[in-house]
């Protein structure tokens, strides 16, 4: 049977019975339960089109842009059922960070930090956005490289910056749950690793779900790893123990470089 | 492992080379050829028409026949301008604008937002209908609904209106274009702020596809600006400056018309399309330098 750690104290997330559907009688994930650990970095791999994706974008109900998507069961953040949030609620709570960098390209850096506030018609007074620019970009440690040029266009920054800025710009809003989708892939290597720092420095504040193709990223952060593979959930466990004895042959198999 | 030899026989590098230099020179004689008649055109023009440009055809309204048949018998420049021209232009080109510019954009973003719809293709079709329908054909329909139940008689805003309609499916066509080119992620972005539908178009969309935007509505500007025949039905002319919108008004196009009608007037006639020619050909350049300064996007 797959193991699916369900025996976390007090889990932020709770996912039940949720199957995704791109076309009918296809699932791109197929009938998940797991239970997130708050304030840890978990980490979902696996190979290309295992669902990694799929499954983390239905966090914060970003499949309901396409209405061809079908999502089923429940995800309950907080013992609240997701669903029955409203999306304001729950993309404040649950933020998400994107492959590419994405910075709005007509936004200067400042307005882009802001620009949850400034979409969602949140009036503040001008020294209470300072604040939270400033913080957002001293946690993402790219204050001293910025400060200078708050003014000038977000798109302006190296590709590292600019998803240094993209998390700047989530987490300036204090959710509870990070949602990144492979925010490294299109980074170099030296940007990768202060991204990763980063990661890691932001977790005693925020439960992070990070979706990864490359196995040596959730091996060097992640607290606990979910290895998926066609869709289903094979393995999830601590990251450790699953690098080290992987309970299933599938996983032993990715993790090893059979495939994926 | 097979290594293929070619034999000597079959090695044409040189002939290919040679078919390939004959065929170069070929396009560059055709390209140009295709430029002469261009060339000729607009240096007729400048030739013909830049000796009554002067301070007077900028501010002054068109002379009579009998001013011009005076001046051309004394050997000087015919008096007067097309102020009434030029004023009457920017007036209807400016009223159709103001109601097909929103109207078109927000069809635009419908059509981009509802792809692969039925009602989507059934109004993309129309409005692909609706751009090969003949200038005068418009010119007619404004008529019977404008000039003669709305204004009562010949009016500037007969004239905007029929422009309007042939504005529409031109900045509805850029419109859903720009917003195709507009990346995906940057939507995503917003909508996982949980921004509100309405923000997304007015503050992520339009303005990260401004230039796209804006490039359309000078391209459909320089489009209707030389058109004459639906404003003929509709605004006739006038020969004073008006800016009464329920009043007959002239057009720059329109005055051409006039002028080349009168044996007086004829070289009115080319200096006023040179001041066409150079008006539609800046909006033209505009547009395209707009449309390659601003890069819509992320940097890659």
């Amino acid at each position: 049977m797959i193991e699916t750690l369900t025996n976390i104290e007090n889990p932020i997330l709770k996912v039940r019975n949720l199957s995704i559907a791109y076309e009918t009688d296809r699932s791109a994930v197929k009938d998940i339960n797991i239970d997130i650990e708050s304030k840890a970095i978990t980490a979902i791999m696996g190979p290309s089109g295992c669902g990694k994706s799929t499954l983390l974008r239905a966090f914060n109900r970003l499949h309901e842009l396409y209405p061809y998507i079908k999502t089923t069961g429940k995800i309950y953040l907080n013992e609240r059922e997701i669903h029955e949030m409203s999306t304001v609620e729950l993309r404040r709570k649950i933020g998400m960070v994107f492959q590419r960098p994405n910075p709005f390209p007509t936004m200067s850096i400042y307005d882009n930090v802001i620009a949850g506030y400034k979409l969602n018609g949140i009036k503040l007074v001008r020294s209470e956005y300072d604040s939270i620019v400033e913080n957002a970009l001293i946690n993402v440690t790219l204050w001293d490289e910025v400060k200078d040029s708050l003014f000038k266009k977000g798109t302006f920054l190296s590709g590292g910056q600019q998803q240094r800025l993209c998390i700047a710009r989530t987490i300036a809003f204090n959710p509870e749950v990070l949602l990144l989708d492979e925010p490294t892939s299109a980074l170099d290597p030296v940007a990768t690793a202060s991204i990763e720092d980063l990661l890691v420095s932001l977790k005693k504040d925020y439960t992070i779900l990070l979706v990864t193709h490359n196995m040596a990223q959730a091996a060097r952060i992640s607290d606990n790893s979910i290895f998926m593979f066609m869709g289903e959930l094979v393995e999830y466990g601590k990251t450790e123990t699953m690098f080290t004895n992987p309970k299933d042959p599938r996983t032993e198999g990715y993790l090893t470089g059979k495939f994926g | 492992m097979v290594i293929i030899k070619i034999s000597p026989l079959l090695d044409n590098t040189k002939a290919r080379d040679k078919k390939n230099k004959l065929f170069r020179a070929f396009v560059i004689a055709m390209s140009f050829i295709t430029v002469i008649p261009i060339i000729l055109i607009i240096g007729k023009i400048i030739i013909n028409g830049i000796g009554q440009i002067n301070f007077n055809f900028f501010v002054q309204t068109s002379p009579d026949s009998l001013q011009a048949m005076t001046a051309i018998a004394t050997n000087k420049v015919i008096p007067g301008g097309i102020a009434n021209g030029i004023t009457g232009t920017f007036l209807i080109v400016l009223m159709a604008s103001v109601m097909a510019v929103p109207l078109g954009m927000m069809i635009g973003i419908y059509l981009y937002e509802n792809q692969g719809r039925r009602y989507t293709n059934l109004i993309r079709n129309t409005s692909e209908i609706l751009q090969g329908v003949p200038s005068i054909v418009l010119g007619i329909i404004s008529y019977l609904w404008v000039v003669r139940n709305v204004t009562k008689g010949f009016s500037a805003f007969g004239g905007s209106v029929a422009l309007s309609i042939m504005m529409l499916p031109l900045i509805i066509k850029s419109t859903e274009e720009t917003m195709k080119m507009i990346p995906n992620e940057i939507k995503e972005a917003a909508f996982a702020m949980g921004a509100p539908y309405h923000k997304i178009i007015l503050k992520v969309l339009i303005p990260t596809g401004l230039s796209g935007l804006s490039t359309g509505i000078l391209l459909s500007l320089s489009r209707i600006l030389g058109e004459t025949a639906p404003l003929m039905m509709t605004a006739l002319g006038s020969s004073i400056i008006n800016f009464n919108v329920t009043k007959p008004t002239s057009a720059v196009p329109l005055l051409i018309w006039e002028f080349y009608n009168d044996p007086n007037m004829v070289n009115l006639v080319w200096s006023s399309a040179l001041f066409l020619t150079v008006l539609v050909l800046t909006l033209n350049v505009l547009s395209r330098r707009i449309a390659a300064k601003i890069k819509i996007g992320i940097k890659k």
